[in-house]
């Protein structure tokens, strides 16, 4: 699955008449608006080095006219570049003649648009079997797909509405049921859902999750809206001024933003709902691996600490304190470390979103145990930890 | 004369000069008319032969013939048992009143003029709208085209091909084909850049853009373009005669040089009947054809 599918190098696009002679400026360094004063070229792109894994989301963010939808129409070739290089599978895209690029655009890659750019002279099923009549598929053939798809996406019965007839969600349904439909392995979503209402956005955003988990494509996603990109992206990619100013994991970004900019995006998100535990958690130290009570003891003096984590060759046993462990030698300093002595505790699962660990963790005395799906212990929460990183954006 | 008269007097061509120049192209333009005109002549031939053929046609069928064919064709294009009378009636009127042959010339014409303006007008259009200098080269010869008198353009096509239905032919489609070309430009380029963006991010060719995207999504302003190319034709007519072209014109012409009000009157009046017919009909498809695309049809 770590393959890379698509691959940048040194990507850069200079609007305006004659860009190639003042790529030198750009090489300079001069930045966007000084570009443009001195020569009405636009810089839209500047030195983008990007690799797209297969299977993964790769979200771009950035503010408008950050160069977003530039960017993204330069891998199905919307736009070209002004210099460097774009490879699919390996393939230059750049040395594609007008046939090939044709082919190439009808079964490698297919796009969803931020108006939707629905064909408003053709019903519903003709739009998503569109890209299949493009290639010349029998009619018939490409109705019956088109018709499947409209199912998955939920517009079953649909099919002889028009465009106009339909709400935004649905248009936009049907955009998504129209790139799906001609099985091309790469998905470009220019903001597909940034002209939706938010909660027919979060519909899209699960509905394009849970497709995701079936379909494997390889999805390179356009937001300017930090909670879409952490929701969808396995990467994100942060551009400013036509630049990659980060890239990384949503919790890299998240939690060390490069630039002031970055900053300033993350500073609004909420950490509880973006982060899980096991992004923030620490090492799972303090581990007892004693048998009897008087062992424990002395393996926790070793800590300097008043609690450890009871683990055996079975997993994660529980919490024990110095104080029970106290009470317990002092009854029979000899016997078995059991269930007995433990703290009634429930571990945190990796997986789960800080928001819903908050209670627990602040109540407890001692850091809670993050334990996964096998019973081993993973990692431990505390409560500065989480005070840390929640409070994080007022500082 | 002084030196300084250009002060008080234009300082225009000498009259002899003028003159020469004026001598040179007529003459000029004569001695390509005498070698070229019969090459030329030659070449409109087949459309001649289709003309005569089409009138004949139009004035061997009976008359409630016609009038059954036309008023159904109004009737499928606009769905609209009002306009489908209104046919039956005009008409009715037009032959009652003796003027059933020259409408039939009159029509046989404007079909045929439509018919080339569009068959020549839509690919200009298209031209147009791809290419920017194709605009740029276009667009002041259309300004010429509907602002030079009639008559002016008249004179060279009257030398070159003679009097008769092929001049009359050529002066009504270059004063009637503006309208098409730029409304087949303005609609093409007026498609939304969302629609075709997507039509070629699937892998559309140049070719099924054009069918599929750009010419369905202009159809309502090439039509809109069509219904002014027919009604410019019509408005012809009368000029057209003068050069020989039969129908309802002649009767005006005669009308106006020997002040037959009534005469000129009534075949005026059967003009207007074309045109309002004509009109009603291709905006109706036109209408339809636009609510089936805006998808507001409940069928
Ligand atoms: N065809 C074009 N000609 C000139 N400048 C353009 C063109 N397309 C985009 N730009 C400029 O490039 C920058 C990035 O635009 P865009 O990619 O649309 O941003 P985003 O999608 O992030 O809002 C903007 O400054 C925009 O004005
Ligand atoms: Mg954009």
């Amino acid at each position: 699955m770590a393959d890379v599918l698509i691959e940048i190098e040194s990507l850069y696009k200079l609007f305006g008449n004659n860009p190639a002679k003042y790529m030198p400026l750009v090489h300079e360094g001069k930045s966007k608006d000084e570009i443009l004063a001195e020569t009405g070229h636009t810089l839209g792109l500047k030195d983008i080095n990007l690799q797209i894994k297969r299977g993964e989301i790769f979200v771009i963010m950035g503010l408008s006219g950050s160069g977003k939808s530039t960017l993204i129409r330069h891998f199905n070739r919307l736009i070209d570049p002004t210099e460097g290089v774009i490879k699919v599978e390996g393939t230059d895209v750049m040395q594609f003649g007008a046939k090939e690029l044709q082919e190439f655009r009808r079964h490698k890659m297919s796009m969803v648009f931020q108006r939707f750019g629905l064909l408003p002279h053709k019903n519903v099923v003709d739009n998503v079997s569109y890209g299949l009549q493009i290639q010349g598929v029998d009619r018939a053939e490409a109705k019956a797909k088109a018709v499947e798809w409209l199912d998955t996406v939920g517009l079953a019965g649909y099919e002889d509405q028009y465009p106009s007839q339909l709400s935004g969600g649905q248009q936009q349904r049907v955009g998504l049921a129209r790139a799906l439909c001609t099985d091309a392995e790469i998905l470009l979503m220019d903001e597909a859902f940034s002209a939706l209402d938010p909660l027919i956005r979060s519909e899209m955003q699960d509905q394009l999750i849970k497709l995701q988990e079936t379909l494997h494509k390889t999805i390179v996603f356009i937001t300017h809206d930090l909670d879409e990109a952490l929701r969808l992206g396995d990467r994100i990619a942060i551009l400013k001024d036509g630049e990659v100013v980060q890239q990384g994991e949503p919790e890299d970004i998240l939690l060390n933003p490069a630039t002031e900019y970055v900053e300033a995006f993350v500073r609004d998100v909420n950490r509880a709902r973006a982060l899980t535990v096991e992004t923030v958690m620490k090492d799972p130290a303090y581990r007892i691996t004693a048998e009897t009570i008087e062992e424990a003891l002395k393996q926790m003096k070793g800590f300097k600490q008043d609690y450890g984590y009871v683990v055996n060759d079975e997993g994660f046993q529980g919490v024990v304190t110095e104080e029970a462990l106290k009470e317990a030698y002092a009854d029979d300093k000899a016997a078995d470390l059991t269930v007995d002595v433990m703290e009634s505790c429930d571990p945190l699962e990796p997986g789960a979103v800080l928001e819903s660990v908050i209670p627990c963790t602040l109540e407890s005395e001692y850091p809670l145990p993050v334990v996964d799906e096998d019973g081993n212990l993973t990692g431990r929460l505390s409560r500065g930890t989480l005070s840390d990183v929640l409070g994080e954006r007022s500082a | 004369m002084a030196e300084s008269s250009w002060l008080t007097e234009f300082p225009q061509l000498d009259r002899a000069d003028l003159r020469d120049i004026r001598k040179s192209l007529d003459a000029g333009y004569r001695e390509f008319s005498r070698e070229y005109g019969e090459f030329i002549e030659s070449f409109f031939d087949p459309l001649l032969t289709f003309l005569v053929w089409f009138e004949k046609l139009l004035l061997a069928t009976p008359w409630w013939l016609v009038i059954a064919v036309i008023a159904g064709l109004a009737y499928l294009a606009s769905r609209s048992w009002k306009l489908g009378l209104g046919v039956v009636i005009s008409f009715m009127l037009i032959g009652y009143f003796g003027m059933w042959d020259n409408t039939m010339r009159t029509m046989s014409i404007i079909l045929v003029c439509t018919l080339m303006a569009i068959a020549l007008g839509v690919p200009i259009g298209i031209a147009m709208a791809r290419s920017d200098r194709a605009q740029a080269f276009v667009t002041p010869v259309l300004d010429v085209m509907q602002t030079m008198p009639a008559f002016v353009y008249l004179i060279p096509v009257v030398m070159l091909l003679g009097i008769g239905k092929i001049p009359g032919v050529i002066a009504v489609i270059i004063y009637a084909i503006p309208p098409v070309i730029r409304l087949t430009n303005l609609g093409i380029r007026l498609v939304d850049k969302d629609v075709m963006e997507a039509a070629t991010a699937y892998g559309a060719s140049p070719f099924q853009r054009l069918t599929g995207v750009q010419l369905p999504l202009a159809m309502p302003t090439i039509m809109a373009g069509i219904n002014q190319t027919i009604m410019m034709s019509l408005s012809m007519v009368v000029i057209a005669s003068m050069i020989g072209v039969k129908g309802l014109g002649q009767p005006v012409l005669k009308s106006i040089t020997n002040q037959y009000f009534t005469l000129g009157l009534l075949n005026g009046l059967a003009i207007v009947a074309l045109a309002i017919i004509f009109d009603r009909v291709s905006q109706a498809y036109a209408k339809r054809a636009q609510e089936h695309m805006k998808g507001l049809e409940n069928g």
